[in-house]
């Protein structure tokens, strides 16, 4: 079932990167090629793959997410106009630190998801993560080094959001 | 029309690398210029290739674009954090002026 997921998956990055419709048809040699190599790749990796491969399947999952994605982009600009105000402004007004937050999140990906999502937000980038769910965050303009309240203005907007897309 | 949105999207995306880069250059040390340019750059660089897909209408081009862009959005962030992990574990000190650094402590127990 996983194989056959990463397989559809796969074999969809290909045609669109490698796009075989010709003048309304549908180049043979290139979409077999496309079957091997997806085949080949689901066979051999899909033990490193994510193990969350129902999130493709699932349509509340899929549904959450692609609300997941407008909301992280308005995010994602908005740190842009901030990181860009830090950088133009002459007197450079940053108070950089390095906060632990906790997250409630358990999957694999969706840690992965929720440290990437910080990275790309708000002054904030993760550093390190340990086994027990702590991610340690450098913070371009530090609001706060208590967990709580860190963990409260970083991670809790996406945490809901991952929480019904991952768990 | 499609141009025009296009083209408007490409210019964004390059003032943001731009601004991207000048805040790799002002910024203090190696934690902060990460800031700069993964974020401005990731942005930058994403709403580039939307532009491509743009100009050139839906096609093996705009397919390949919106590929990278996705690509771009998974793997930059993983980088940053990478590199940045790396410094700290090769010594590499925060900024004199930084007001709280909780990896260093909890490091030393």
């Amino acid at each position: 079932m996983r194989r056959l997921i990463y397989f559809i998956l796969a074999f969809v990055i290909w045609i669109l990167l490698t796009w075989p419709f010709v003048d309304g048809k549908i180049d043979i040699q290139v979409t077999v090629a496309g079957v091997i190599a997806s085949a080949v790749v689901s066979v051999l990796f899909s033990e490193i793959l994510p193990k969350e491969h129902r999130v493709f399947i699932s349509p509340v999952r899929v549904f959450w997410a692609l609300v997941y994605l407008p909301v992280f982009f308005y995010y994602m600009i908005k740190a842009n106009f901030d990181v860009v105000y830090r950088a133009l402004h002459p007197k450079m007004p940053i108070k950089p630190g390095i906060v632990k937050i906790k997250t409630t999140l358990k999957t694999e990906s969706g840690i992965t998801a929720l440290a990437n999502s910080i990275t790309l937000t708000p002054g904030t980038l993760t550093v390190d993560l340990t086994d027990d769910g702590f991610l340690y965050v450098h913070w371009i303009n530090v609001k706060s080094d208590d967990i709580e309240q860190a963990t409260k203005l970083i991670a809790r907007r996406f945490e809901w959001f991952l929480q019904k897309i991952f768990e | 029309m499609t141009d025009i949105i296009g083209y408007i999207l490409v210019t964004i995306g390059i003032l943001f690398d731009i601004f991207g880069c000048i805040g790799l250059v002002r910024f203090p040390d190696v934690y902060n210029r990460l800031q700069a340019s993964t974020k401005c750059v990731t942005l930058g660089t994403i709403l580039l290739l939307i532009g491509v897909a743009f100009i050139h209408g839906w096609g093996s081009i705009a397919a390949k674009a919106i590929i990278c862009a996705v690509f771009i959005l998974i793997t930059s962030p993983t980088a940053a954090h990478a590199i940045a992990k790396g410094a700290y574990a090769s010594g590499v000190k925060l900024w004199e002026k930084s007001v709280v650094d909780k990896y260093a402590e909890e490091s030393k127990k």
